[in-house]
């Protein structure tokens, strides 16, 4: 009688830890955010953080996109990591992460097909987002797949998060918009309207209060992404002590 | 057991075969969903350098619309190098891509023509070139003069967000080609040039995008070619 009850327990327990979502689990998704970025502290992903960030529309879709890819590859890492031969996985890794890429380009391409023209070389390039086979590496391969799905979403979110601030400054002061090519419309908030051809301003609302900013052509250019990233890391470490001799 | 060469090639073989009918099948049955975005986009495209024509903005129109305009009001031409009509072949399975490829005689281009409810007639050519990372190509409308642009629409495979990609997202580098002349007073075809700093000849020149010269080059190149190929065309219709 004993022995069924403690049985009963034991497979309980088994059945919670699958899907257990503790303090451990949250701060698989809430380190990367702060703590562990995988762009300010572990210093990984800062290509495509360069290229993509000019306008933040696109820097929200390569987010979605790498939340998808890196969550989704972590888990069948995972779940395949007692059975990866060891000098092979690299290349498992890599199969995994590029068919992956190539469902998120082909569910693209069928739901929203200027979306996918705008992006496609930036979606191909998610493959060589070096976060993701970072975490692949220092993660699904060394830890159950439940933890490893939540790590690649905490990684993605901060990346995401990182990738967001930059394109909304570079947005915003290299081109006076926010959210430009995106379907919910264009927000123009400072400088000239897209008018600037013929030289004229806004007469009315938010765009009339700022419009005699000039664009900072140097925002649109990947070195201003460079120079947002490290205040972004100084920023960070100046507020987060601890940070300091990490790297 | 996991490092004996038949365990690897076993597993190798295994993924590579699951990962393939994953894809395969992914492919194939999204490829006519593919296949009509595709098509949409394209005539899209060649709607967008005529956008002042409609009341609905192109980007907003449905499938059913865009195939409405081109089954009712635009006739499509396909020509050859000599500016003869070639019979029995649809502009749509044109392609420069493919065209640019083969020898000058080989070549044949698209041309659609755009019937206005007055009765008078818009022209619009394909026209395809080379950007700073990738191709780029476009379509140039021509009033009935043959002479005087009414709009033209660009667009890019990869150039660089908010510098070259602009020949694309910003409307008014498209919509400063309205109203430009092809020929000089001479009767030369001088085409359009994409200028830097200050305009000399405003009938002639369009202002470029700074910070993407190599882009706004392409332009230019590819607006010569494009209308030296119609240009023999050009002629024969007007003499008639």
């Amino acid at each position: 009688m004993a022995e069924t009850i403690l049985k009963e327990k034991e497979s309980g327990k088994e059945k919670r830890k699958l899907f257990e979502f503790g303090k451990k689990e949250r701060r698989l998704l809430t380190d990367p955010l702060d703590d562990d970025n995988p762009i300010t502290v572990q210093v990984l992903g800062v290509c495509s953080a360069l290229a993509v960030t000019t306008l933040i529309y696109p820097s929200f879709v390569m987010t979605v996109a790498v939340i998808f890819v890196l969550a989704f590859s972590n888990l069948f890492t995972s779940m395949l990591r007692t059975r990866i031969p060891k000098s092979v996985r690299m290349i498992v890794q890599l199969v995994i992460v590029a068919t992956l890429v190539t469902i998120v380009e082909l569910i693209l391409k069928a739901a929203s097909f200027t979306v996918y023209k705008q992006l496609s070389v930036f979606i191909g390039l998610i493959i060589t987002n070096c976060i993701i086979m970072g975490r692949l590496e220092a993660f699904g391969m060394a830890n159950k797949p439940w933890p490893s799905f939540l790590d690649g979403i905490g990684n993605g979110l901060g990346y995401g998060a990182i990738l967001l601030i930059v394109g909304l400054f570079r947005e915003l002061f290299g081109k006076g918009t926010l959210f430009a090519g995106s379907p919910f419309g264009t927000l123009q908030l400072i400088g000239p309207t897209p008018d600037y051809m013929i030289n004229t301003t806004a007469t009315s609302g938010i765009g009339s209060w700022f419009s005699w900013y000039q664009p900072n052509g140097l925002m649109v250019l990947s070195v201003a992404a460079m120079f947002l990233i490290a205040g972004i890391i100084w920023i960070q470490r100046t507020r987060n002590a601890k940070l300091i001799d990490v790297s | 057991m996991r490092d004996t060469t038949k365990y690897i090639v076993t597993f190798v073989l295994i993924m590579t075969v699951v990962v393939a009918l994953i894809l395969a099948g992914m492919n194939t049955a999204l490829k006519p969903i593919h296949d009509l975005n595709e098509a949409v986009y394209n005539k899209k495209s060649v709607l967008l350098s005529i956008s002042d024509e409609f009341d609905t903005p192109v980007n907003d129109m449905s499938a059913q619309e865009v195939q409405d305009i081109f089954d009712t009001q635009i006739d499509n031409v396909v020509i050859d190098a000599e500016g003869n009509v070639v019979e029995g072949v649809n502009a749509d399975e044109v392609l420069l891509e493919t065209e640019y490829k083969k020898p000058k005689a080989e070549q044949r281009y698209p041309l659609y023509i755009y019937n206005k409810d007055d009765g008078s007639k818009i022209y619009i050519i394909s026209v395809r070139g080379q950007g700073l990372w990738d191709a780029i190509w476009g379509s140039l409308a021509l009033e009935e003069d043959l002479n005087t642009v009414a709009g033209a629409s660009f667009d890019h495979a990869g150039e660089t967000p908010g510098l070259g990609a602009e020949i694309k997202d910003n409307p008014t580098f498209p919509e400063s080609f309205e109203g430009k002349k092809i020929y000089n007073d001479q009767g030369n075809l001088t085409s359009i040039e994409v200028v830097k700093g200050i305009i000399q000849q405003p009938e002639h020149q369009v202002e470029a995008i700074s910070g993407a010269t190599i882009t706004m080059n392409g332009v230019t190149a590819m607006l010569e070619r494009g209308l030296e190929n119609y240009q023999p065309y050009f002629e024969k219709i007007q003499e008639q």
